[in-house]
């Protein structure tokens, strides 16, 4: 799909005419110019910059991983590593009969507790507004909270979440996936636990290298012979 | 101004300068993107005897509570001469001059970074000049937006600096600390090389119409040598080993 793949730095000129500009590009003119570094991309009839580095912006549907800061006697507040703290309303969690005399919020979610969270509602004028009201959302029970950083998030799902499913098929752990770089793995056995927390670090850290993948896999296969 | 030495010759008669450069030669310049590892992102670099290291935190909350702005992130940059930076111990406490000039760096980065995408946030940038030598305004200027870049702060385009100048009649480009001291003008231009816009300039002297435009011109020049410099150091960082 993505012909022309290209190394940009803001300011440089990718491609110009008639392209829809998309994530981290801005219309100059004519010209379609980048306004981060990173890996630049033209589809058909649209131009996007992949970043390679830079915090985590809200998005709409996004999956995050939250720890909650605190809250007051409607709403929970969580972390959820970006300049802005997520946004939790008490009815998403008791329901439409909330009441703030019956229901007390610590009772569902603790300061320190970590959720699954989906991006609700975002826009510029207030905080993004998060829920936990859908499967496969909510509170954290166990696993380890691994952090990377957000721009490496696609590289460690990988294509069409090759990466990542070699890494839960090879440890047997269930690896979740925030877009804000917090990474949750849980494990029945020390080892997979421990070698699937690996394997995240060394997407984080070395998510440049192109044979990535070879990378991970031999590592994950060492592990196992020896 | 003091410590002058009067039998300096700023230009001899071949046209080579007093360290030893042409009219057109700017000096030595490196540049180095990334480096601090608690910053967002940063910067380091070598303008001639200038030693300079920038750091950026942000977009993130802004405290005071009421200098944010909802509508718009704000910018907010500190520039600081280190205590050893120069011959004499430089009071740390941030002078008249460095205020000013955090003032004029803010100003000339503003054009280029989209604030405007962070609401209700602040961009911190903290420059320390550890070594200074005439022209360090520009030179932090230069890594300040390399370090933006580092940092993923979305950017319309990068700002390249460089100074100007005139020196016994003839108009130079990179004005070192004798000829800014002894010269006779000291022009600091920052330039966006993509869109083709000034986003700083300060005269200091003297200048006829047509050495002024000669000035303007010399030192736009000047800003895209550097510019390739900045493009160097962020592909030495993000895309090393990979090519282009």
């Amino acid at each position: 799909m993505a012909d022309k793949r290209k190394y940009v730095i803001p300011g440089d000129v990718i491609t110009s005419g008639p392209f829809r500009p998309e994530q981290n590009v801005v219309l100059e003119g004519n010209n379609i110019v980048a306004t981060a570094v990173g890996i630049s991309e033209i589809y058909e009839d649209s131009v996007k910059v992949i970043p390679l580095t830079g915090k985590y912006i809200p998005k709409i549907n996004d999956l995050v991983i939250g720890k909650v800061i605190s809250h007051t006697s409607l709403s929970w507040e969580l972390d959820v590593n970006s300049c802005y703290v997520g946004f939790l309303p008490a009815q998403d969690v008791f329901g439409r009969d909330f009441s703030t005399h019956a229901d007390e919020l610590s009772s569902k979610l603790k300061t320190g507790d970590l959720v699954a969270a989906r991006i609700a509602n975002f826009d510029r004028t207030r905080d993004p507004l998060v829920t936990i009201s859908d499967r496969d959302l909510g509170k954290i029970d166990d696993g380890v909270l691994v952090k990377i950083s957000p721009s490496k998030v696609p590289r460690l799902i990988g294509k069409k979440g090759s990466m990542i499913q070699m890494i839960e098929m090879a440890t047997n752990a269930a690896v979740t996936i925030g877009q804000n770089g917090w990474v949750v793995i849980s494990c029945e056995t020390e080892e997979g636990l421990s070698k699937a927390k690996r394997a995240v670090e060394m997407v984080n850290e070395k998510a440049h290298i192109a044979n990535l993948t070879d990378l991970i896999k031999d590592m994950l296969d060492g592990k196992d012979e020896s | 101004m003091g410590g002058r030495d009067a039998t300096m010759v700023l230009l001899d008669e071949n046209g080579i300068r007093c360290d030893g450069r042409k009219v057109d030669e700017p000096r030595r310049i490196m540049i180095k993107a990334g480096g601090l590892k608690n910053a967002d992102g940063s910067a380091y670099i070598e303008f001639g005897d200038n030693k300079i290291l920038v750091g950026v935190f942000g977009p993130r909350d802004v405290h005071p509570k009421h200098m944010s702005n909802t509508d718009t992130g704000i910018l907010r940059v500190r520039y600081h001469m280190e205590p050893f930076s120069v011959g004499e111990r430089k009071n740390p406490a941030p002078s008249r001059r460095e205020i000013e000039i955090s003032k004029v760096i803010k100003e000339a980065l503003e054009p280029a970074v989209m604030l405007e995408k962070f609401p209700r946030t602040a961009v911190d940038v903290f420059i320390e000049i550890l070594q200074a030598d005439g022209g360090t305004r520009c030179a932090a200027l230069t890594a300040a937006s390399v370090a933006l870049a580092d940092a993923g702060i979305p950017m319309r385009d990068m700002v390249a600096a460089i100074a100007a100048g005139k020196v016994a009649d003839t108009v130079i480009l990179d004005v070192n600390n004798e000829e800014d001291q002894a010269g006779q003008a000291d022009m600091p231009i920052g330039y966006m090389p993509g869109l083709k816009k000034i986003t700083l300039l300060q005269l200091d002297g003297v200048l006829t119409p047509e050495e002024y435009k000669k000035c303007v011109d010399v030192g736009v020049k000047g800003c895209e040598l550097v510019y390739e410099l900045q493009k160097k150091a962020l592909h030495d960082k993000y895309f090393g080993n990979r090519g282009d």
